[in-house]
């Protein structure tokens, strides 16, 4: 699609198709070297979640106590654990966990979320009361305590830890589409929409729903990081994923009571790979949003 | 259908919406005709009903909204009766419309190219294939410059001039039978103003298409119109072929608004204005002609019986007691 010859005049304006959004996206990345990082990055652990049990360069679940609490070396860079489990193994192994969690989390926070909230944001009225009043409802829990409640009721699973992180995470999806559709719903070419004889429904999905993504891209892209943090925390505390299986969470909780004793490679580099990947979710957010937004491209 | 069946026609139509402050009467006894291929202007201040007459007869309400009275029928279909469904059908269609600033009224972060294709995709068999082609041709016809690459443009990246077109090609990407534009100009400076009405009329006269404009400004109107419906505070006071109009306006309403239109002939400061403001349209007690506050030629029964309607030779229609 799109007339390859229409951009060469004025190529800033509007050249046609992926190729421009690609091109913007480099323009963007090459203008903000952080979002570029960021992109890099997210590369980087996106590589290790997918191919991760090959990449691994030992077994992540195979214990051996004669090579128990070594630190750093040149067989294994990170050390290992107390049950001689090499723990780069281990954190390379977890990234498909971790990131599988967060990301359906995300997504189904994302569709029903956003639904509930152009609903609510269009029609108003009931439907606005009731589902605020919903969002309103989740919001008033300390919402790490609600997602223990969650797993802790329903039982130690990685649905459950999914279910509860979805929920947790509903009323963002809720607000910031509910506010977006809100402010539009009135606007000039919505009433078009309507006059040019489309139903709400198509109005809904053609005209504002697209307006909610640029916004909504930097919210998923936040979450993706509290996510993350969220799985990990409940592993952390014993909710959700169980030892002997590598998880962010539990491996710093495994190595929370040897930092005393002086085995700090168990729990530092699983919790730095944690700080990393949130700080990147958190760069990627705003670099997304510059590439989305068609207004940003000027 | 004949000659003489008016393409559009609104009979007595009236219209209130339910407030917290009250029931505003914004519409009472409202007849309007127009014929096929007619342009029709609609006069009046801010706050007459205009623009709410213009979404009465597509039926775009708010839900406050209640139409006490009257029918509406367009190519012989009765739009007051009509299931949504059916509305839909015609809306976009059969009649479109265009409005006053343009640039809000365009999805800002879709390619205009693309917004011409979903109308030509609700209402037209257009192939697939055929879509980006068409939409093309839809931006040439309103006379684009290089529409190829303005098709992948973003509302943004084009003038307020530009806009105007871009949605005057959505209204017109179906033939609709009639185009209501609401205040088309309002925002755009004189030039492009020129150009934007000289499109729309020469589009309307090769489309046969007949035109509602909706203007306060009696001078664009009478440049372009046909026929003029002169409304004040929810009335229709007088309605008259052009001419007509302009040489002897029969009710004291239009009489002033004449008057307060700039000329050349007439110095600024010889210009009149009309005294006081609209009635305030909650009250119950409305006088049943609302100008009569304002009018100097009032007379005993204007604030209290029913109008007349006075008819004069070819279609000169007035509301009023006491007629220039």
């Amino acid at each position: 699609m799109g007339t390859p010859a229409a951009a060469s005049a004025y190529p800033a304006v509007s050249a046609p198709g992926w190729r421009d959004t690609w091109k913007h996206a480099r323009y963007v990345a090459t203008d903000n070297p952080v979002t570029l990082g960021a992109f890099l990055l997210f590369g980087f652990f996106l590589v290790l979640a997918i191919f991760g049990p090959w990449i691994a360069p030992y077994d992540p679940l195979m214990s051996n106590t004669e090579v128990a609490l070594k630190p750093p070396s040149a067989a294994n860079w990170f050390g290992t654990d107390s049950l001689g489990r090499d723990i780069l193994s281990r954190i390379i192994v977890a990234a498909q966990l971790d990131f599988g969690i967060a990301i359906s989390a995300v997504f189904a926070s994302f569709f029903i979320g956003s639904t509930l909230g152009c609903l609510a944001g269009y029609y108003g009225g009931w439907a606005d009361r009731i589902i605020g009043r919903i969002a309103d409802t989740i919001m008033a829990f300390p919402l790490f305590v609600l997602a223990m409640g969650i797993v802790a009721a329903l039982g130690n699973s990685v649905a459950n830890i999914i279910l509860a992180t979805a929920i947790i995470n509903l009323p963002f999806y809720i607000r910031v589409s509910r506010a977006e559709i809100n402010v539009r719903r009135n606007a000039g070419y919505v009433e078009a929409a309507r006059l040019a004889g489309n139903s709400d429904a198509r109005i809904l999905a053609l005209h504002l729903f697209p307006n909610v993504l640029p916004p909504m891209m930097v919210q998923i892209s936040l979450n993706m990081g509290w996510a993350i943090l969220n799985a990990a925390g409940l592993s952390f505390i014993g909710l959700g994923v169980r030892p002997p299986q590598a998880e962010w969470g539990i491996m710093v909780a495994e190595g929370a009571t040897y930092i005393i004793s002086g085995e700090w490679w168990i729990a530092f580099f699983p919790g730095a790979t944690l700080m990393l990947v949130v700080f990147t979710f958190n760069l990627l957010g705003d670099g997304l949003r510059d590439i989305l937004d068609p207004r940003m491209r000027t | 259908m004949t000659l003489e069946a008016p393409l559009l026609s609104v009979r007595d139509y009236s219209l209130e919406f339910r407030t917290r402050s009250g029931t505003v009467h914004a519409l009472e006894n409202v007849s309007l005709e127009v014929a096929k291929g007619e342009t029709v202007g609609i006069v009046g201040e801010s706050g007459s009903g205009k623009s709410v007459l213009s979404f009465g007869i597509l039926r775009i309400l708010d839900a406050a909204a209640e139409v006490k009275a009257g029918t509406i029928v367009f190519a012989g279909m009765d739009m007051l009766a009509a299931k949504e469904g059916a509305l839909q059908e015609v809306r976009g269609r059969e009649i479109s419309m265009i409005f006053q600033n343009p640039r809000t009224a365009l999805n800002p972060i879709r390619k205009i190219g693309r917004q011409i294709e979903d109308v030509l995709r609700t209402h037209t068999s257009t192939l697939q294939s055929e879509l980006k082609k068409k939409a093309i041709e839809c931006l040439a016809q309103v006379r684009i410059t290089d529409p190829e690459r303005r098709y992948s443009a973003y509302p943004f990246e084009l003038s307020g001039g530009q806009c105007q077109r871009v949605m005057i090609a959505l209204a017109l990407a179906c033939n609709p039978a009639l185009l209501i534009a609401d205040e088309p100009t309002t925002g755009l400076d004189v030039t492009t103003q020129a150009a934007i009405m000289e499109l729309v009329s020469d589009l309307a006269r090769e489309r046969n298409m007949a035109t509602i404009l909706i203007t306060h400004d009696l001078a664009l109107a009478s440049e372009y119109c046909d026929r003029i419906v002169v409304m004040h505070a929810g009335h229709v006071v007088e309605s008259a072929p052009t001419g007509r109009l302009f040489a002897q306006p029969r009710h004291p309403y239009t009489a002033r608004l004449i008057a307060a239109t700039p000329s050349p002939e007439v110095e600024i400061d010889s210009l009149s204005s009309i005294p006081g403001n609209l009635p305030d349209l909650r009250r119950n007690d409305l006088p049943s002609c609302r100008f009569h506050a304002r009018c100097d030629r009032a007379v005993g029964q204007c604030a209290v019986e029913s109008l007349p309607e006075v008819t004069y030779e070819s279609g000169h229609k007035v509301r009023c007691f006491n007629p220039l």
